[in-house]
């Protein structure tokens, strides 16, 4: 035995939380700094539109007012750059200018700033700018977008299309679908969702003339790769120059991992006023133009045998991205997506196409999930299509194609990383009998009978996360435009406290307390004894941050590495310190001893007090517990489950009742079942909320009608329905604690299991498919007219 | 630079027994008053217009939105924010709660679900779950932490009535 | 989200308020609550250059009993009135409705005066009004008038109240006979709002049969609206499901509807018919039971 277990696995409580529990968190919008002033954004209230004039005389007038600034004095500024395009292929880039001068492109195009004494100034000055607008026309459909005669965005990317992108055999997939005895065909539309984390973004920018140096506060999940952006393609300062601080950050789900306008205009104009500028977007704002999810139109088909067996998966996707490309945009709707539609499956032959579309919306990047739920969504339902067609039990179905637990690591034939473990059909297992399938199929059958709609329905996902490989998804390969490793450093001070300094940067995970687990089974030592520092890029290691649930996976792995470092050379000092040789000092119980003579031991505070002290140290060894490790790991991780779920659809109404909702989750080794159960909770509710109540609208002409929290249904603790959660344990081999990741499995899962469930609940009536959400009046509709076609065949 | 010429009014307020006298403007809500004014940013802002529940205080024992009541319609009011919610004795049972069942994540919506939550078991100490899920209906939580926040007001529930 | 600038006044009396916005003209507005204007003003879709803060006028609060009815002051909470047990007694529908409201905290602020007075088509007092043929009393420069509720909603947004008048109370008439009744509401999964909602009233004698009926509904057109083909077609019939079910056929008829992108005008025509047969059992059942 070498390391005495104690906090790892344990539901040990959150460190974080008497912070947040007694409201003295420091969030962006709780900063104040000496002489702060305040920014307002003015932003474009039409989706397209050349400017022919920006008047700001009035308001430069408005007492309060420091300044007014339009995209005539930013001209300086690079647009924001696009760090991920779509691997192996051309893509038309279009990133957009921090203040767009000549066109503006969304309802939220950002055109002129205000700087005031307050923000009650700034909001009163930004009504007295006036801009001459010329409207155009425009288009919001990704699908529409493409079409001979459409508005057009961008001169570079003509039919509005910033890239096509395909993966897998075209030619056998074709064949198979040749040869099919099953073809099922089905047009899926995964709607635009709209991230809304809580805490709406902001950014403080703190110029100091006298070093020439910027502080940025941000509220972002990647506070390292802003400041490298900012410094060498936005502002272009030396990186050395800026210190980007993320504090407590109140959820992102993706939409804070990206460089936006307001982080430079706060530096800019901090610049310009020699005084600290604080920029915190309102709501209607945070739905204007900070990043949106999905927004998918999908052509699929699935080929297959009579019995069952699935042959052949063929995608054409409309992923729409937006006016712009945000920072990583293009990368989700190929590598993230396009790679995963097989899901757990074994399938022959497979095809997918993607073509990256503009349009006159607000961008579209990562949300929770990041092209993993539109991949399972797309083979989760198209399977219960296939099972339907076929006539067989949905879960017989799955359990006929799964890849087989001895098949891994397993190629899924579209370019993905080989999937790293998996038994599919063991969690399979356990969600049906947890639930009770059986038993509901018997209750569904009694209640037809009655005429009462009951529906289950069933989502066995994988998805990757803990990404990734530098060498993989990098410029030669998928695309990223820099590595994708993570990194730590961890200290024991002479005091014996350890910290742990990464790269990483949560925003409600529990790091905090999830990292000094690890740490403090490592190192022998209480975990009051660790804290965990993250977030300001002054004092932590370079890291890519936060997001595609890979915190754990890869920025645990670093710290691992980095404690192993302490451990190896704290062994070389204990056997010096107890003059044994180092071969006979073992790690046994959090401490070291002599073999042979336990009595006999250094704990890791006293090796540590002799490190910084430095009065007698081996030869050649320098002073003091510190070590730096940066973790590029060998694989992705491939989380995987079956969720099940349960409604009842009224007939008169469509409303959809959730009657239960059972999730079986895979996510590798756990080191906190309690924050793990967390994250799966909440994505599942983000997963739920998708497929029944959330969607971001646009009026054709590309006005928001989903603008606020009044239009745009965020789910509400009455909402849903109890969660019944279990896990399979299936480790991992790609890092040491056998961990994949548990951030996005809930949202990836959820989705399809409803839709699956609400369509087997109006399978009686004929129907085959709704889109997304399953609002109450599209049911009704389907409902309606079902029932009327059905009397005229009788 | 000239500085803008406003009428401001002076308001006494109530905030955790302790009395401010702030000079605002009429506009000025009591959530800009409590956060920019006084400092108490334990008060969120999310949807700023009533829809969300961050920015939800105590006002004479009912939890009201301090985004829609201006600082100068409040006085008279005995207010409770969260950051007058523990005492000398420690963490209010239901922080307690809300630790012990882990019913948080980032932390944003947290301080107005703990005082919806106060509100809740200071009329109905023995609340059932439906009860407990329409106190909280009105507190969005975009972490989804509901089924733990349920079982937080559960525990809390327990605690108070065990002393 | 920050309103533009405006002044505030707190009168303390009703003939205050009233001298107030006589002198202050149009521009004023009248703050009872403020859950409805108070967010419009944030989005800058309304800008009163002068609020008048009704929250300080003792007279307008309470629920007091009036000549065997009861009157609701115009400032009384929603939580106020939905835990009234003078009326949770002999009008439940407070009660029901009530719980309904947005959330606890617009019912711990927001007044049944201020909803009223905003009239909201997606509010839900409206209709209850409308059901109980509550009587609207209205303070003005020349004295006190009364306007029943079926007139006093005249479209969307637009009360039978003049600028320089304040809604003060809201009588209840008592109910003679075994009544009654319920609020069925079909929610909006975002704002709370009634997509439809249905008030319905009915009074029966020994023999099960519906002497009277009053159905209003909400939230489908552009003002609270009687449902009075439906009151006729139910009047004198069996209070059961099959006549229950005719006369619900009857809900819409005349009424001009709203559409949007989560209910269509089709859709709330239909889930009229829907509520309004849900009200009428459930206020069936309590007046039987």
């Amino acid at each position: 035995m070498t390391t005495a277990t104690t906090f790892v696995g344990s539901s040990v409580k959150r460190v974080e939380d008497p912070e947040f529990i007694t409201g003295s968190g420091t969030y962006l919008d709780d900063i104040k700094l000496p002489g702060m002033a305040h920014m307002a954004i003015l932003h474009s209230p039409h989706a397209h539109a050349r400017i022919r004039g920006i008047d700001t005389s009035k308001a430069q007038q408005h007492p309060g007012v420091l300044a007014v600034f339009t995209g005539k004095d930013t001209a300086g500024i690079n647009p924001l750059p696009c760090a991920w395009q779509a691997g192996g292929v051309e893509n038309h880039v279009n990133t957009p200018h921090v203040l767009a001068s000549d066109e503006v492109r969304y309802v939220g195009d950002a055109v002129a700033v205000v700087v005031a004494e307050d923000p009650y100034t700034a909001r009163d000055a930004l009504e007295l700018i006036e801009v001459d607008y010329e409207p155009l026309p425009a288009v919001v459909d990704p699908e529409k977008a493409t079409q001979e005669g459409a508005p057009q965005l961008h001169e570079n990317a003509p039919n509005n299309v910033c890239m096509r992108w395909t993966a897998g055999n075209q030619e056998a997939t074709d064949r198979a679908f040749e040869q099919a005895e099953v073809v099922v065909k089905q047009r899926l539309v995964n709607q635009r969702l709209i991230p809304t984390a809580m805490e709406t973004r902001g950014a403080i920018g703190s110029y100091n003339p006298g070093t020439g140096e910027f502080t940025i506060w941000m509220t972002s999940q990647a506070p390292h790769v802003m400041k490298l952006l900012l410094a060498a393609f936005v502002l272009n300062v030396p990186e050395n120059k800026i210190r980007c601080i993320s504090p407590d950050v109140g959820g992102g789900f993706g939409s804070k991992i990206f460089c936006y306008a307001d982080m430079a205009l706060v530096a800019f104009a901090s610049r310009q006023l020699g005084r600290p500028v604080k920029y915190v977007e309102d709501r209607t704002e945070n739905y204007q133009w900070t990043t949106h999810g999905r927004d998918h139109v999908t052509y699929a088909e699935i080929a297959g045998t009579r019995d069952g067996r699935i042959t052949g998966l063929r995608v054409r996707t409309y992923a729409n991205l937006g006016a712009y490309l945000s920072t990583i945009a293009p990368g989700i709707p190929t590598t993230l997506y396009g790679r995963m539609v097989p899901g757990v499956y074994k399938i022959p032959a497979t095809f997918v196409e993607v073509l990256g579309v503009y349009t006159d919306t607000a961008m579209v990047d990562a949300y929770r999930g990041a092209g993993r739920p539109e991949a399972a969504y797309l083979i989760e339902r198209m399977v219960d299509l296939f099972a339907r067609e076929v006539g067989m039990d949905p879960a017989e179905v799955r359990r006929r194609n799964f890849v087989p637990p001895n098949e891994f690591p397993h190629d899924n034939g579209v370019g993905m990383l080989p999937y790293d473990s998996g038994e599919y059909e063991k969690a399979l297992n356990r969600a049906l009998e947890l639930s009770g399938y059986p038993e509901f199929r018997r209750e569904q059958e009694e209640a037809r009978r009655q005429g009462r709609l009951l529906g289950v329905g069933l989502s066995s996902y994988v998805e990757v996360c803990g990404v990734a490989p530098s060498a993989w998804i990098g410029l030669n390969g998928q695309g990223w435009g820099a590595g994708l490793w993570e990194s730590a450093n961890v200290r024991v001070h002479l005091t014996g406290k350890a910290v742990v300094t990464t790269g990483t940067s949560p925003h409600g995970q529990g790091h905090a307390t999830t990292f000094a687990q690890l740490v403090a089974d490592e190192l022998g030592v209480p975990m009051e004894d660790v804290i965990v520092e993250h977030g300001d890029t002054q004092g932590t290691p370079f890291g890519f941050g936060t997001y595609g649930s890979r915190s754990l996976a890869v920025g645990g792995s670093a710290i691992l590495r980095s404690t192993a470092k302490i451990r190896e050379k704290a062994r070389k000092l204990a056997a010096h310190m107890l003059e044994a040789s180092e071969e006979d000092v073992v790690w046994e119980n959090g401490r070291f001893t002599v073999r042979g003579s336990p009595e006999s031991a250094r704990t890791i505070p006293e090796i540590a007090l002799a490190a910084a002290t430095g009065y007698s140290l081996p030869e050649g060894m320098e002073p003091y517990l510190d070590e730096t490790s940066y973790y590029d790991p060998p694989n992705c991780t491939f989380p995987f489950g079956t969720h099940v779920c349960m409604v009842e659809v009224d007939r008169d109404t469509g409303e959809t009742r959730l009657v239960r909702y059972v999730a079986v989750d895979d996510v590798g080794n756990v080191i906190n079942p309690m924050i793990v159960d967390g994250q799966l909770h909440g994505g599942i509710v983000q997963g739920v909320a998708q497929a029944m109540w959330e969607q971001g609208v646009y009026t054709e002409d590309g006005q928001l009608v989903t603008g606020s929290l009044m239009d745009y249904a965020l789910p509400k603790a009455s909402m849903l329905p109890n969660f019944e959660l279990d896990r399979t344990v299936t480790p991992t081999n790609v890092n040491a604690m056998g961990a994949k990741g548990a951030g996005e499995a809930g949202t990836i899962a959820a989705t399809p299991a409803v839709v699956n469930a609400v369509m087997d609940a109006l399978a009686p009536l004929g129907i085959r498919h709704l889109d997304m959400p399953l609002a109450p009046e599209k049911v009704w509709h389907a409902i309606q007219e079902r029932s009327a076609s059905q009397k005229e065949e009788r | 630079m000239a500085t803008r010429e406003t009428s401001k009014v002076p308001v006494n307020l109530d905030i955790n027994g302790e009395q401010y006298d702030v000079l605002v403007e009429p506009r000025r809500t009591l959530l800009d008053c409590l956060r920019e004014d006084l400092g108490l940013t334990g008060t969120k802002r999310v949807c700023d217009v009533g829809n969300c529940g961050a920015c939800t205080v105590i006002a004479d024992g009912r939890t009201g939105y301090s985004c829609l009541m201006l600082a100068v319609e409040s006085e008279g009011l005995k207010i409770t924010t969260i950051e007058g919610l523990a005492g000398e004795d420690g963490l209010h049972p239901v922080q307690q709660a809300f630790i012990q069942e882990d019913a948080l994540q980032c932390g944003f919506c947290t301080p107005g679900q703990v005082l919806s939550v106060v509100s809740l078991l200071e009329r109905n100490s023995d609340p059932s779950d439906e009860e407990i899920r329409l106190a909280v209906s009105g507190n969005l939580c975009r972490c989804g932490a509901y089924p733990k926040i349920f079982r937080a007001a559960r525990t809390a529930a327990q605690i108070m009535s065990s002393k | 989200m920050i309103p533009a600038e405006f002044d505030y006044y707190a009168p303390t009396s009703v003939q205050e308020a009233i001298g107030l916005l006589q002198e202050k003209g149009p521009e004023a507005k009248l703050l009872a609550g403020g859950h409805s204007l108070v967010p419009l003003m944030k989005l800058r879709l309304a800008a009163p250059s002068v609020l008048i803060d009704l929250n300080r006028i003792a007279e307008l609060r309470g629920i007091r009993s009036s000549d065997g009815g009861v009157a609701i002051g115009a400032m009384t909470t929603h939580s106020e009135v939905e835990s009234s047990p003078e009326l949770a007694d002999r009008w439940p529908i407070f009660h029901v409705a009530g719980a309904m409201i947005g959330d606890p905290m617009v019912r711990h602020r927001g007044t049944i005066g201020g909803s009223l007075a905003h009239a909201d088509p997606a509010g839900d007092w409206p209709a209850v009004a409308l059901a109980l043929d509550a009587r609207m009393h209205i303070a003005g420069p020349n004295g006190e008038r009364v306007v029943p509720a079926g007139e006093f909603f005249v479209d969307m947004l637009t009360s039978a109240l003049e600028p320089d008048e304040v809604l003060t109370e809201i009588e209840i008439p008592a109910l003679e006979g075994r009544v009654g009744m319920a609020y069925e509401k079909f929610r909006h999964p975002a704002s709370g709002y009634a997509v439809v909602g249905v008030a319905a009233v009915v009074v029966t004698d020994g023999s099960g049969s519906c002497q009277d009926c009053r159905v209003a509904i909400t939230g489908a057109g552009p003002k609270a609206t009687r449902a009075t083909g439906v009151e006729e077609a139910l009047k004198g019939r069996p209070l059961d499901e099959q006549s229950i079910s005719a006369a619900a056929e009857r809900a819409g008829e005349g009424m001009a509807f709203l559409g949007d992108i989560y209910a269509s005008e089709e859709y709330r025509e239909h889930l009229t018919k829907v509520y309004t047969k849900r009200a009428l059992l459930a206020a069936a059942r309590s007046a039987q039971g």
